[in-house]
């Protein structure tokens, strides 16, 4: 009966009662996630920077408002502490070249699979993807079996050639090597897949004129596919970056993060500390990433512009 | 002609041999699980199993509790992805559709949580969930998963390219807010319920440090833990009833996937998130 009666200035423009009604509805929508994304997302947020501005310890955690106020102590702390600088160079290490291998890996499959000839692309785009899909446990399952220095596949076919393998997990020069390796191995599929879209984007009467003009497939590469691809390739360096910067689990399955530190990340070095039960400490380092991760994702809006609406 | 042959065949080649780098491991996890535990153990290693048992995937049973595992894995990452599609397309839509006071504001925050590393919130989520007096139940392990940014993201990107007349037809014809949703919205959005359900579904079943945390009694282990805690808790470890384990919980995923793959690289494609 309201309906019909409000119909008329619904229809033409918004009556302000109509309006006010719709605000309210919009919330109802709006307030399910809205609470739970308070609850249990942005509080936490806020209470680990509180948390980093004071001295808090697991002891703390029945009387909270006994600990100390310490200002930015946590943080001056860390830049002295080597186990969180070494923690900082090793994350370095791993994205610095974690995400060119993985680009490079995914730009290969994405072009080998979009080149026209292939049949079978579906097989090997899901062979491809399936390592993204996989849960991690079962991947460190099977890596610790082929990087064993014994009985490993690995060694095996190295030994077939003649090569003695190294201990890849089990020594110092060449662990985070093979976490890097496993990374890339696990993560090149999903970018596949954005290169791939971006490929299929590209105009084909652009290599046609090109291949007219008797441009090779190099040249046909390296002056339409590469700068076409400019903004996909940022794009998956920067996901493939902002990701690879909070490594952890795969040094938490693989390695434990040794030996000797040597695959000791930030975000293993914070799980650490929170275990040992340093929370204002753990929760400056934490922030620190956080910095880190923001200062990555404003580059890629700079770099691409908003990708919003 | 030739010259092109020789192109193709190079080209099948280097496409077959990244496929069997990619996808050997699993095939060798995957005939290992069937071999006696010396053969797994031998060097050099095998391929081929010289006597196929199922003896491995009968000790998941007998010496874990691997259907209760399984059970537990299935209602988490069940739960996590109904409340997310449920959740996410409803804020999506009111982000995409619907004027409120404070909409962009909220919209805003949501994003900006996707940059939040999950070191940043574990511990006081972790905090929070105990003193909820909610550490080892299934609430502990599906709350702090009920609303994902991601979704939300998703949902209104997709529900931007809906046009409103559709949603404006249902107005003019006297249709209250929530029936549209439901009747004409909803319905709308299949492709990308789809894609969400899926990925979430996923990343729930693969999940690992937050119930690695919260799940402390074998009860309410998920698949990932009780194989991690097996593989580094025993003082013997039978190698094969670990292959046979990782099997059990890649072949859901891989099911799930081969089935529904379209709506995956659609998700990914087009969010560039996984």
């Amino acid at each position: 009966m309201t309906a019909v009666l409000t119909r008329p200035a619904e229809a033409g423009r918004v009556a302000p009662a109509g309006k006010r009604r719709r605000k309210w509805v919009g919330w109802s929508f709006a307030a399910p996630f809205t609470v739970l994304f308070l609850v249990f997302a942005l509080l936490p947020v806020i209470a680990s920077l509180v948390m980093s501005v004071t001295d808090m310890r697991a002891t703390d955690l029945r009387t909270p408002l006994s600990v100390n106020f310490v200002g930015l102590d946590n943080y001056t702390r860390l830049f002295s502490d080597d186990l969180f600088v070494r923690s900082a160079i090793n994350t370095l290490v791993f994205v610095g070249l974690g995400v060119p291998l993985t680009i490079v890996a995914a730009m290969a499959a994405a072009n080998g699979l979009n080149s026209g000839l292939i049949r079978f692309r579906a097989l090997f785009r899901v062979g491809f993807y399936l390592p993204v899909v996989t849960s991690i446990v079962a991947i460190a399952v099977i890596w610790r079996f082929l990087l064993d220095p014994e009985a490993g596949l690995v060694n095996n076919l190295l030994a077939q050639v003649g090569i003695t393998g190294p201990n890849w997990l089990g020594d110092t020069s060449t662990s985070l090597g093979s976490i890097i390796v496993m990374a890339a191995w696990r993560n090149f599929g999903s970018l596949m897949v954005i290169f791939l879209a971006a490929l299929q984007g590209i105009p084909t009467d652009l290599y046609e004129a090109a291949r007219l003009d008797g441009a090779g497939r190099w040249q046909q590469f390296r002056r339409i596919t590469l700068p076409l691809m400019r903004p996909a390739l940022l794009f998956g360096a920067v996901i493939t970056g902002i990701g690879y910067l909070q490594l952890f689990e795969e040094p938490l399955v693989m390695t434990q993060g040794g030996p000797l530190s040597s695959t000791l990340s930030v975000s293993y070095h914070i799980y650490n500390q929170f275990g040992f039960g340093n929370y204002g400490y753990a929760a400056a380092a934490s922030y620190v990433l956080f910095v880190a991760v923001v200062a990555l994702s404003v580059l890629q809006f700079r770099l691409l512009g908003s990708r919003d609406d | 002609m030739t010259r092109d042959r020789v192109a193709k065949l190079s080209l099948y080649a280097i496409l077959v041999a990244g496929l069997l780098v990619v996808v050997g491991p699993f095939l060798w996890m995957l005939l290992s699980s069937f071999k006696t535990e010396a053969e797994i153990r031998s060097v050099p290693p095998t391929w081929w199993p010289s006597t196929w048992s199922l003896g491995n995937y009968r000790d998941l049973f007998d010496r874990l509790d691997f259907p209760q595992y399984f059970a537990n894995s299935a209602i988490v990452a069940v739960l996590v992805t109904l409340g997310n599609l449920l959740f996410c397309s409803l804020l999506g839509y009111a982000l995409a559709k619907l004027d409120f006071p404070g909409r962009k504001a909220l919209f805003l925050v949501v994003l900006g949580m996707l940059m939040v590393p999950g070191m940043v919130t574990f511990v006081p989520q972790f905090v929070l969930v105990s003193n909820m007096g909610l550490a080892n139940s299934y609430a502990g392990l599906v709350l702090p998963f009920l609303a994902g940014p991601f979704g939300v993201f998703l949902m209104r990107q997709f529900l931007l390219a809906v046009p409103d007349d559709l949603i404006e037809a249902a107005r003019v014809d006297g249709a209250g807010e929530w029936r549209i949703f439901w009747r004409v919205v909803l319905p709308l959005c299949k492709p990308a319920l789809a894609t969400l359900g899926i990925l979430t579904f996923l990343s729930s079943w693969n999940n690992f440090l937050w119930p690695l945390v919260v799940a402390t009694t074998d009860d309410k282990y998920t698949l990932p833990v009780a194989l991690a805690l097996y593989a580094i808790g025993q003082n013997r470890i039978y190698y094969g009833l670990l292959l046979a384990g990782a099997v059990v919980v890649v072949l859901p995923v891989l099911i799930v996937f081969l089935a529904l793959q379209r709506h995956f690289m659609r998700g990914i494609a087009t969010t560039g998130l996984k």
